[in-house]
């Protein structure tokens, strides 16, 4: 019985795969004339009662969809424990990422923090060396903001050349989420920063103790300590019960489960920020401290995972732009390998340092297409060609790869990852 | 002039606290204690600032090197699977194929310090005292051939210690350097012909989506096995399981990590995986002498593993707790039943 279960959950995890969507691929007739079953038969969910109230009493997505989930490469490291998994972009729209699909990396595997025992500690350079415990940040005012958190080495493995075959998998390090949390400037003030005092030392409370070194400029500006995500409690994959959030800047900085701030007058040179985060340049010299995230999109749909399987005709393309030095003011698509380009419709909300959505309506005539993105931020910045960063950093290094992204669409819909001339 | 900066100093700051709504400390938090501090205030930066009083030397950093961190990153520090390597690199930093490791990248030893110290080893962080991370610290120096076999390492030395690459660090520059490049935004005839110049599909690396989604399903198989076993001890069990997991696998599809795959387990004889290949001579010995792993020489050995069985690779300092040791078992029962 449950290998039957199972091999008939794969066959149609694999057609949906292949369907890209389950939804609109269904068998429905397009020839007219024809009586569609879908209509004429009566399906069970006409006639049979549902679930009560209480089936499912925190809520899942429909069975339909349970393909629709993060995923690893599992030749990428050594253990789960110090690893990535990638959120489904393909799959989705509008915005918001939901909760349980953003992304996770993590040093030392998922800390399970008791929310009775979490204290977050402020010392330093500062006037009273204090403790927090939660019903205390409980107390300062709140904001809610909308930002995108996007690791320093999505595309990374991208960096050389078209290397994974989806979005998920060369883009899927970034989610988008409204957090509510208090200012980390209003608990500086509460501490009382001392005249010297240039550098905050943000640490987790996890088996890593994860450290990063930020400029006290970016502290007092808008870093935020959250303990929400899309309304509800930080996950606990995302540092659970509280976070920091550092908007715009690499998603390593984010200390999750924060437990201790340190201010101080010199940065501190931990692994985070001197063997890891450094970009190594052609001639064997580094580049560190590149806090803030570049401009940069993708087309998420059609995508490897998501080919064109309705033929000819209308065709709707979407995907994301983000820029972690402001709002996207222009996206551009191209279905010729960026000969020549066109304007597309953001639509949604669309604030600083936050994803915004994209979308291009065109009719498709079966030839092949090669689509970029190609995003532009509100300070002129305009997201460059892989080809170009190469050219100034050279093949070595890692991350902050924000290059536009090549989709090969072959005549029967089949999308390819590719790199162009 | 002054007196409108002054103004518009004032109208500042007002936006500022009515933006916050506060104007003033609330009062909140509490003072922290002095042990407080020294629990959680541990790290170290590039002048030696936060070290503590303390020494080790190569040769003691040798063994308890060879007996905390070889299991992963290699007795020479040459990083074992996946692992990351400690040693060695040198003079590839602008080659086609870098090798980043302590001696050859990293630009400070207080980073290697404080990293080990709070972080290391993998899954049983922050249980070396500061004499052995001033060891170790020290034999990592020695690895990278930084410093001789007689050599011991201090808080009073450590600053005069500095690392190879330690100039070779630049700050950001991509404003001057790159971002007045990326302005331009061509719409028609940008170049005049495109070919596919590299394809994805040529080095197939995309996980197989199908194998991947169907890890996820046979729960119900062991759910429909082990119907004896006591769930509630099953769950403490795999909580407790967390102490393995850095070094063993378990269930479907279970790989060898720096300890072998624990799937069948029971009835298994000591050191007998054929394709597991890093167990000590002991372990195997004791396996030809007749060791079977049952609940009660499983029980044993986790308890204090190096005491049960002399000389084995297993750095794992033990579970005390009977009562953990049962859940543990129970768990490992659970699932070892089900596996390959
Ligand atoms: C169970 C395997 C394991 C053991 C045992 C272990 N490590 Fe590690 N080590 C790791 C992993 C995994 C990482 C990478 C962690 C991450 O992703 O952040 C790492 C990272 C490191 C790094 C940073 C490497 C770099 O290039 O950034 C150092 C240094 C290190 N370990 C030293 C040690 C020392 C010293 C010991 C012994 C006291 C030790 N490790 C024991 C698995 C291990
Ligand atoms: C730091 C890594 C590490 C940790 C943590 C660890 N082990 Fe091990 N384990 C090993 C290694 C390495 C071996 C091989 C021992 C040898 O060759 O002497 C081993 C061997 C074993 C064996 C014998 C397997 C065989 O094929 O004979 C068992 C059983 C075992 N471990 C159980 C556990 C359990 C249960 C835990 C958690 C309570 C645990 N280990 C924690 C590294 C580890």
């Amino acid at each position: 019985m449950s290998k039957k279960f199972a091999s008939e959950r794969r066959n149609f995890v694999i057609g949906s795969l292949a369907a890209g969507s389950t939804v609109f691929a269904g068998n429905a007739t397009k020839a007219t004339g024809h009586d569609d079953p879908a209509i004429t038969e009566l399906q069970p969910w006409a006639s049979e009662l549902g679930d009560g109230v209480d089936a499912s009493p925190y809520g899942k997505p429909s069975d339909f969809e349970k393909h629709v989930i993060r995923r690893n490469v599992s030749w990428l490291t050594a253990d789960p424990t110090s690893s990535v998994n990638f959120t489904p972009l393909h799959a989705l729209d509008g915005t918001i990422t939901p909760n349980g699909l953003c992304f996770e990396r993590h040093h030392g595997g998922v800390a399970v923090v008791n929310p009775g025992k979490y204290r977050l500690m402020v010392n330093g350079l500062v006037d009273q060396n204090t403790v927090f415990d939660l019903s205390d940040l409980m107390r300062f005012p709140r904001t809610n903001r909308l930002y995108f958190l996007e690791c320093a080495a999505n595309s990374g493995m991208e960096w050389r050349g078209a290397q994974l075959n989806g979005c998920q998998f060369t883009h899927g390090m970034i989610h988008n989420v409204l957090y509510t949390g208090i200012k980390l400037k209003d608990i500086l003030r509460e501490v009382g920063l001392k005249q010297s005092s240039k550098w905050i030392l943000a640490e987790g409370a996890d088996s890593s103790a994860m450290t990063r070194s930020i400029p006290i400029e970016k502290a007092m500006d808008d870093c935020l300590i959250a303990f929400k995500m899309n309304g509800e409690s930080l996950r606990p994959e995302q540092g659970y019960p509280v976070r920091l959030v550092v908007p715009g800047w690499e998603g390593n900085m984010w200390i999750k489960w924060i437990r201790r701030i340190e201010v101080g007058d010199k940065p501190w040179h931990h692994r985070e920020e001197t063997s890891k985060y450094t970009d190594l340049f052609e001639d064997g010299n580094a580049r560190k401290f590149t806090w803030e995230m570049d401009a940069k999109s993708v087309i998420t749909n059609p995508s490897p995972q998501a080919p064109v399987l309705h033929g000819r005709g209308p065709m709707v393309l979407t995907g994301v732009a983000w820029s972690g030095r402001g709002k996207i003011s222009r996206v551009d698509v191209s279905t010729d390998g960026g000969i020549s380009w066109n304007e597309a419709r953001i639509n949604g909300p669309a604030d600083s340092k936050s994803m915004h959505r994209f979308y291009y309506e065109f009719d498709w005539n079966g030839q092949q297409l090669l689509l970029q993105s190609r995003a532009q931020d509100d300070t002129g910045y305009v997201q460059p060609t892989k080809d170009q960063l190469r050219s100034i950093r050279g093949e070595n290094s890692i991350y902050h790869n924000n290059g536009i992204q090549t989709w090969a669409v072959d005549r029967n819909g089949i999308t390819e990852n590719v790199e162009v001339s | 002039m002054l007196k409108y900066l002054n103004l518009a100093l004032i109208q500042f700051s007002l936006i500022l606290f009515a933006h916050t709504g506060q104007s003033e400390p609330l009062g909140l938090g509490r003072a922290a204690t002095e042990n407080e501090l020294k629990a959680w205030d541990i790290d170290i930066r590039p002048d030696g600032a936060g070290l503590p009083t303390g020494s080790g030397s190569v040769l003691s950093g040798e063994e308890t090197y060879t007996e905390n961190c070889a299991s992963c990153h290699g007795d020479f520090g040459e990083g074992i699977d996946r692992w990351p390597e400690l040693a060695g690199g040198f003079d590839t930093l602008d080659s086609e194929d870098p090798v980043k490791t302590i001696g050859s990248y990293w630009p400070y030893l207080s980073t290697v310090w404080d990293y080990v110290h709070r972080a290391m080893p993998f899954g049983n962080a922050q249980s070396l005292t500061d004499d052995d991370v001033y060891s170790i610290t020290a034999y990592i120096l020695y690895l990278n051939d930084l410093v001789e076999e007689d050599f011991e390492l201090s808080n009073k030395n450590f600053s005069s210690i500095s690392l190879p690459n330690e100039d070779n660090f630049f700050h950001d520059n991509r404003n001057t350097l790159e971002n007045k490049q990326f302005v331009k935004r061509c719409m028609q005839n940008c170049k005049p012909d495109v070919k596919i110049t590299k394809r994805a599909v040529v080095l197939d690396v995309t996980p197989d989506t199908e194998i991947e989604t169907e890890k996820s399903v046979p729960k119900v198989e062991i759910q429909e096995e082990t119907a004896s076993l006591n769930p509630q001890l099953v769950k403490d069990g795999e909580k407790v399981f967390k102490k393995c997991k850095a070094c063993h696998k378990i269930g479907a599809k279970a790989k060898h990590g720096a300890g072998p795959h624990l799937n069948n387990i029971y009835g298994r004889i000591a050191g007998s995986l054929n394709d597991y290949k890093k167990y000590s001579k002991n372990i195997i010995n004791a396996g030809n002498n007749g060791l079977i792993w049952d609940s009660e020489t499983l029980s044993s050995f986790i308890e204090n593993p190096k005491k049960y069985l002399a000389g084995t690779k297993m750095n794992f300092k033990g579970i005390k707790k009977s009562a953990d040791r049962n859940a543990l078992l129970e768990y490992i029962k659970s699932i070892a039943s089900s596996g390959n």
